[in-house]
């Protein structure tokens, strides 16, 4: 028997020697144009918006306390360096740590959720209510009855974390294929298996979503519950660091913590995504460019 | 006499052993929607089914009971043999893969349900592969296949653990007319090197008389068993059939056995 294949697969590429026509050009064109704007204008925006900072201070004569000018706040980063950083492990450390958890609580409920409508039935409210409150007004409480400091923060910034998780992934877990669920049972596949190789890689790219969500708002979360938390002790975070500079007036070290907090949100954001995109570029639609 | 004799299934089926005999089945969803009513049908070994019928007519209800994916309401399915492990196969009118795995995991999936290894059964899926022209795709992913190679890929799936039975629902619609008459071709000539019987699924006639040996046609509301018709053609089947006054005569017999279907009814 022979079976002739189809074509799709094979090379579709014109030869180079051909002269591309207008449209093409234009087209190649505005591409690579956008490519160098992509960058270029953000940049500019951020050096010209950083002149102008520099420029209001100098003109209109504000004193450093009340706003420095930006290579004031470039050379505190640098010399308060060791405190700010110190600082930073201590805020990265519970924002992973919540994260962590968040993830294994989210995607536990979740597994729970889709494999029993009932448990779902009984709990679900529960993870909308934990949701919607806002955690400043909860973590005091938490604080009352949870002794170690870090264990407190850590629960702050899970609840805040969590939730975007939890959906996503029951979500993605009940989103997978009927006519796959039909095939599997014909089959004779168990929960188990099923869950193992249809449902959890169905949810993989509504997961990856929800942890790049989840990964802004457990800083967030951090953050805000060291706001709560308190001036103190051992484990000061950034957010204790600026408080402490705000009390003591010394503003261009409240500038550095809040330039380290955004640049640490930035990076925490842009590695979920590039994990995201490692995972999912062999076959999902979100990950894979488009040739035309 | 014409090659295209009518027949009642029992008469046909009589001459070959048994595989799995539907009985006195109805299937009723909610209250009153009647999508079965007394459906019999004897499959023996080796028989390639049509169900032919206009939509809605019960034709992917009959084949989901058959796959055990939904219970009839009344009436009895039977294997004749205790059905094994990897006894059934369906290929559905998407090629339904999983686009998370390779081609070669897709057709993999009924091995890895039954608990086995990849490294086992390697051989197997080659061989499946091959049977429907795609061992050179083994590592590409569903989206980067044309929609005849998915296909394709769903059928290598269907034919990996050399079922006894495979039901096919539709599996050519969604595919262009030149697609789906090499594909016509090669599920004859793959049927030929496995032997499997075949329940398939279309709404074309002129599908269903180039691959049956039995074309069981239905009716509409309620959906049930109208009449059989028996194909007499010897397999195998070329594509010398297909152009032959033969192929022609056999098509005009089952379009009027179908209108007279359709007729039967009056809402079409
Ligand atoms: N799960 C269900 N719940 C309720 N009604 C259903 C269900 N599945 C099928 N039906 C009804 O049963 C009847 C038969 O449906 P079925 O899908 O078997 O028809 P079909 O012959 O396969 O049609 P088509 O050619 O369009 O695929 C239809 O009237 C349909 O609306
Ligand atoms: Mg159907």
């Amino acid at each position: 028997m022979t079976i002739t294949e189809d074509t799709r697969l094979q090379d579709a590429t014109t030869p180079a020697a051909l002269p591309a026509d207008a449209e093409e050009l234009a087209r190649m064109r505005r591409r690579r144009a956008e490519k160098i704007g992509q960058w270029l204008l953000p940049t500019l925006v951020v050096l010209l918006s950083l002149v102008a900072w520099d420029r209001i201070v100098v003109i209109n004569e504000i004193p450093h306390y009340i706003l420095p000018r930006p290579g004031l706040v470039a050379k505190t980063l640098v010399e308060d360096w060791p405190i700010l950083f110190d600082s930073l492990l201590v805020t990265l450390q519970i924002t992973m740590g919540a994260l962590a958890i968040a993830v294994l609580g989210g995607v536990g409920l979740a597994v729970l959720f889709t494999q029993s409508r009932w448990i779902e039935m009984s709990f679900f409210p529960y993870a909308v209510i934990l949701q919607v409150t806002p955690i400043v007004s909860v973590a005091p409480l938490i604080f009352i009855y949870v002794d170690s400091k870090i264990a407190g923060l850590l629960i702050c910034a899970w609840i805040v974390a969590f939730f975007p998780i939890l959906s996503n992934t029951t979500l993605g877990l009940r989103s997978a294929d009927h006519n796959l669920r039909d095939l599997f049972n014909v089959y004779g596949a168990t929960r188990w298996q099923r869950l193992r190789f249809l449902q959890l890689p169905s949810a993989l790219p509504y997961f990856l979503g929800g942890l790049r969500i989840a990964g802004g708002l457990s800083l967030i979360g951090a953050v805000v519950a060291e706001y709560v938390a308190g001036t103190g002790g051992i484990g000061s975070g950034l957010a204790f660091r600026i408080l402490e500079a705000g009390y003591r007036l010394n503003i261009p070290r409240m500038f550095a913590a809040l330039l380290l907090i955004a640049l640490t949100g930035i990076v925490i954001f842009a590695s979920l995504s590039f994990l995201s995109h490692m995972l999912l570029r062999k076959w999902h639609e979100s990950a894979i460019k488009r040739e035309t | 006499m014409t090659a295209l004799a009518a027949s009642r299934a029992s008469a046909d089926a009589g001459a070959r052993p048994p595989l799995l005999s539907v009985s006195h089945v109805d299937k009723v969803f909610g209250r009153d929607v009647v999508a079965l009513s007394d459906m019999n049908l004897e499959v023996g070994q080796g028989d390639f089914i049509s169900l032919l019928g206009p939509s809605g007519c019960g034709k992917s209800t009959a084949l989901r009971l058959i796959a055990g994916l939904s219970h009839p309401s009344s009436g009895t399915i039977r294997w004749a043999q205790e059905r094994k492990d990897g006894d059934l196969s369906v290929v559905l009118q998407e090629p339904t893969l999983m686009p998370w795995a390779t081609v070669a995991q897709n057709v993999f999936l009924p091995f890895r349900l039954q608990g086995r290894r990849y490294r086992a059964v390697r051989d197997e899926i080659l061989e499946a592969l091959k049977l429907v022209g795609l061992e050179k795709f083994q590592n590409a992913y569903p989206r980067e296949l044309s929609g005849g190679m998915k296909m394709r890929v769903s059928i290598a799936r269907a034919l990996v653990t050399r079922p006894r039975l495979m039901l096919m629902d539709e599996p050519f619609a969604a595919l262009d007319e030149i697609t789906r008459f090499k594909l016509n071709n090669d599920i004859l000539a793959m049927r030929e090197k496995i032997g499997c019987t075949v329940i398939f699924v279309t709404h074309s006639v002129f599908e269903s008389v180039f691959l049956s040996d039995r074309i069981v046609i239905m009716a509409a509301r309620p959906g049930r068993v109208i009449r059989e018709l028996a194909v007499a053609e010897p397999y195998p089947r070329s594509e010398a059939f297909r152009t032959s006054p033969d192929y022609a005569a056999q098509c005009r017999a089952a379009s009027e056995a179908l209108k007279e279907a359709m007729g039967a009814h009056d809402d079409h």
